[in-house]
């Protein structure tokens, strides 16, 4: 069982907590596992919240957020054993933190496969970071080691700030795309979208940058062969964000079916879930025809 | 009950009676230091002689070691340099590669289950030409076992072939700075990083969380502070929660537990707000041998590890900048809440800009929080320039500095980090001494030795390893040196009311030793032979402790 993971990085008072509750409302089903520095202000909305211990919280929906204090890989360690497993985690780094070190670590650790780096940014004050004597460095590397930055506050900027400091941060990184957002709040799409390297080109791609993605949701009445439906899902050919779901296979079992871009897994399910696919592609290229073709010949 | 303790010679550090023949004790405190007349006339009192042919000092302050170091001995010691265990065995120093294999070899062929991991530290390449050692070489002494040797550093691991396999890195395409790959593109074996470290360490024997202690690390510990003449330790990185707590004051509750053991709580994984709460709780649980409600926060890395946080011109050999370990934001919130709650605060700061943020951030603090005798002290401090130095005297601040890593890595520094100017001006304990701050020296035990003599021979000789004398500018006086490893460094703890000096009122707590360190030479300060302590007035002969 492979792990995507997410970093989130970004500066103090970029919103990373903001979005990861965001994330939490609006997980579409998804299990997420939420890694943070440390509890400290909550880093969970008190509603979303059903259970609570030292190194865990239990959240609506079946996602769960633990603290990593001191040891960010023992935490991945003992997160990778969770069961049931999470679909997703979300690594919530510290303000000061490197995320490609971050993203180096885990790739060290079997059960984990690197999704992206997302890295956010305050509109109103990331450019006095990015000067500031002490952290200055800091903020410049956490913005070259991004996949996907995102421009959030942008309600606290005038549209011709928030044009200078859009175009200020493709200066810093040509290479990721740039998103803007208020309050954290965007689609886990976006969000969770893998930028492993198979996709890397591609999601890269200029053109792309503005592209929205397109979400369809599937309803799996009759039994299907699973692994034959994944495998053809995370083909190249439909070039896929992200697709998820449950579905019922001839022997009357439930299995969550997984595609993270090119990468899919089958597990084993609870029985009392709802039958159907989340499916996430790119605007652009999006084959909703061709998606309904790889569903019927894998139903039985 | 009085006892009167005769010795060759006390050396009090108080300097209205700096020497004086014999010290009577009661009740565990100190009566009186003076003469034999001037003690009897407190009244019945009973004269021991035992130590008539030693001389006494004050008990030894180590103001930044880690407890960890008693765990540490459970496994094969691969150091280059000779060192002590618990027992009181000397380990001679590996002086090779294949002495470290011989080593290891011989501790594995004392292993029984097949499947048992073994496990060495203190391993220093640095000294054996950096001549890297290799899975394979380790492959050697088991292929079937997993091995790991972590350096002395504690940043740096060597492991076998079987390690890596169980921890799913015996594998190509690994793309990672931390981990360097052979000509057949699979990992050496050797582990750079805490983060690379982990994923193997747990196979390897070491705890999950190396800075943890257990009960017979903490009472091997003690027997080391027994052997170096140390009575009061701190813990400097310690995560304390409620079983540690415990534990803690249980052990040092003992009736024979040797020392008074200072911990201080790590910042990491909690909030400023959640960590100055936290201290002051801890506080309240103190006992006489645990004190606890001292806090520890980590601002930057190491120099040698180019992780410290560097003012221009940067490292030497131009390794870019290194990494906050916390945001500013946050240790000047840490520093308001603490000034504000009155928890003592220690920051430890390698690189001079680190240095530099902790000043002004505490400066800042200040303005907003007055505080008379705050003494917040920086640890390591090592690159610290003479006008740090005197800003950091202005605040009201102390500096505990890293005497022992200049003879440990100072050829490193001078060659490698920082060049030759600022290496010899590390640790500059002349210049913070004549800037008037209240300054300690450090061993940072395991790092290097538990041994405050040896850290004071250190601070006064500035020898490197390799001989050379790196800063002759910055060596102390034998007597400044002293008073570092004694009231210097229970100053910036604010225990020097209680213990550091011997006189009438404070813990009758001294080290007990065979020869004089005010007569013997600052060049042989190290080789002064620690007879075993004296702590509250229990007697503890080095030669006597139980294995």
């Amino acid at each position: 069982m492979t792990l995507p993971i997410t970093i989130i990085g970004g500066y103090l008072g970029s919103g990373k907590t903001t979005l990861v509750n965001h994330l939490l409302r609006n997980a579409d089903g998804l299990r997420l596992a939420i890694l943070v520095n440390e509890f400290g202000e909550l880093p969970v909305d008190e509603d979303l919240i059903e259970a609570q211990d030292d190194d865990i919280i239990s959240i609506a929906g079946g996602c769960v957020c633990c603290s990593y204090g001191n040891d960010l890989t023992l935490a991945l360690m003992d997160l990778a054993k969770l069961d049931p497993p999470p679909d997703h985690v979300l690594l919530e780094s510290s303000g000061v933190a490197l995320p490609g070190a971050i993203a180096g670590s885990v790739s060290l650790l079997q059960g984990y496969m690197l999704d992206g780096i997302v890295v956010l940014t305050n509109a109103e004050t990331i450019q006095d970071q990015a000067n500031d004597t002490y952290v200055g460095d800091t903020i410049e590397r956490q913005l070259n080691d991004a996949d996907l930055v995102i421009l959030n506050k942008t309600d606290l900027v005038s549209s011709d700030e928030r044009a200078q400091v859009k175009t200020w941060l493709s200066e810093q990184n040509n290479q990721a795309e740039i998103v803007e957002a208020q309050h954290g709040a965007l689609p886990s799409a976006i969000v969770l979208q893998s930028f492993a390297t198979q996709d890397r080109e591609k999601s890269k791609r200029a053109d792309h940058q503005s592209a929205g993605f397109a979400t369809r949701t599937i309803k799996l009445d009759d039994p299907v062969n699973a692994d034959q439906l994944a495998e053809n899902l995370a083909s190249s050919d439909l070039a896929l964000v992200r697709a998820k779901g449950f579905a019922k296979t001839s022997d009357g079992k439930t299995k969550t079916i997984q595609i993270v871009g090119r990468r899919w897994v089958v597990s084993d399910a609870s029985d009392t879930v709802t039958h159907g696919l989340v499916i996430i592609g790119h605007q652009s290229n999006f084959d909703e025809a061709a998606v309904s073709d790889v569903i019927s010949r894998a139903t039985l | 009950m009085t006892t009167i303790y005769a010795a060759k010679k006390i050396i009090t550090m108080n300097p209205a009676r700096p020497v004086v023949s014999h010290v009577a004790v009661r009740d565990g405190r100190i009566l009186a230091a003076g003469s034999l007349e001037e003690l009897e006339r407190w009244g019945e009192s009973t004269v021991d002689t035992r130590f008539a042919d030693k001389v006494l000092m004050p008990g030894l302050v180590e103001g930044h070691a880690h407890t960890m170091e008693g765990i540490f001995w459970r496994y094969v010691y691969c150091g280059f340099f000779d060192r002590t265990d618990p027992n009181g065995k000397k380990w001679d120093g590996a002086k090779s590669v294949e002495a470290v294999l011989d080593r290891l070899n011989a501790a594995e062929s004392d292993l029984t289950d097949a499947d048992e991991p073994l496990t060495g530290f203190q391993l220093d390449p640095i000294y054996f030409d950096n001549r890297k050692i290799t899975r394979a070489d380790l492959d050697k002494v088991s292929s079937t076992r997993p091995i790991g040797v972590v350096h002395a550093s504690c940043h740096i691991m060597n492991v076998n072939s079987k390690a890596l396999e169980l921890a799913g890195m015996l594998r190509p395409g690994i793309n990672h700075p931390g981990v360097p790959l052979g000509d057949d593109g699979m990992p050496t074996g050797e582990l750079k990083g805490p983060d690379v470290m982990t994923p193997v360490s747990v196979h390897v024997g070491f705890d999950r969380d190396m800075l943890a202690c257990d009960e017979r690390g903490l009472r091997d510990f003690g027997k080391l502070c027994v052997r170096s003449g140390v009575t009061t330790v701190t813990d400097l990185a310690a995560r304390l929660n409620d079983e540690a707590v415990e534990m803690m004051l249980g052990v040092t509750a003992e009736k024979d537990y040797p020392a008074r053991v200072v911990p201080l709580r790590f910042f990491q994984g909690l909030t400023p707000a959640e960590l100055i709460d936290n201290a002051v709780a801890l506080k309240k649980k103190s006992s006489d041998r645990l004190r606890l409600g001292m806090v520890k926060v980590v601002a930057d890395g190491s120099i040698q590890g180019f992780s410290a946080r560097m003012r221009f011109p940067g490292y030497f050999n131009g390794a870019p900048n290194g990494l906050w370990y916390i945001a500013p934001e946050q240790l000047l919130e840490t520093y308001e809440r603490g000034l504000k709650a009155d928890v003592h605060i220690h920051t430890h700061t390698n690189g001079d800009e680190a240095t530099q943020l902790a000043i002004e951030l505490l400066e800042q603090s200040l303005r907003k929080h007055p505080s008379p005798d705050h003494r917040y002290t920086l640890q390591h401090c090592q690159l610290a320039d003479a006008a740090q130095f005197r800003r950091m005297t202005k605040l009201g601040m102390c500096v505990n500095l890293f005497a022992n890593h200049h003879f440990y890595w100072g050829d490193e520094h001078y060659n490698l980090t920082v060049g030759p100017e600022r290496a010899e001006r590390m640790n500059a304990a002349r210049t913070a001494l004549a800037n008037g701050l209240p300054m300690a020296i450090h061993s940072d035990a395991p790092i290097t030795p538990l041994g405050p003599l040896f850290t004071a021979w250190c601070a006064v000789n500035r020898l490197t390893a390799s001989g050379r004398t790196q800063g002759e500018y910055e060596k102390i006086s034998v007597e400044d040196a002293l008073y570092a490893i004694t009231l210097g460094a229970a100053y910036t703890l604010k225990l020097d009311g209680e213990v550091g000096s011997i006189e009438a009122g404070k813990h009758a707590d001294f080290a007990v030793l065979e020869d004089d360190p005010t007569e013997v030479g600052g060049e042989n300060l190290k080789d002064v032979r620690v007879w075993g302590t004296v702590q509250g007035g229990r007697i503890f002969e080095a030669a006597a402790l139980s294995a």
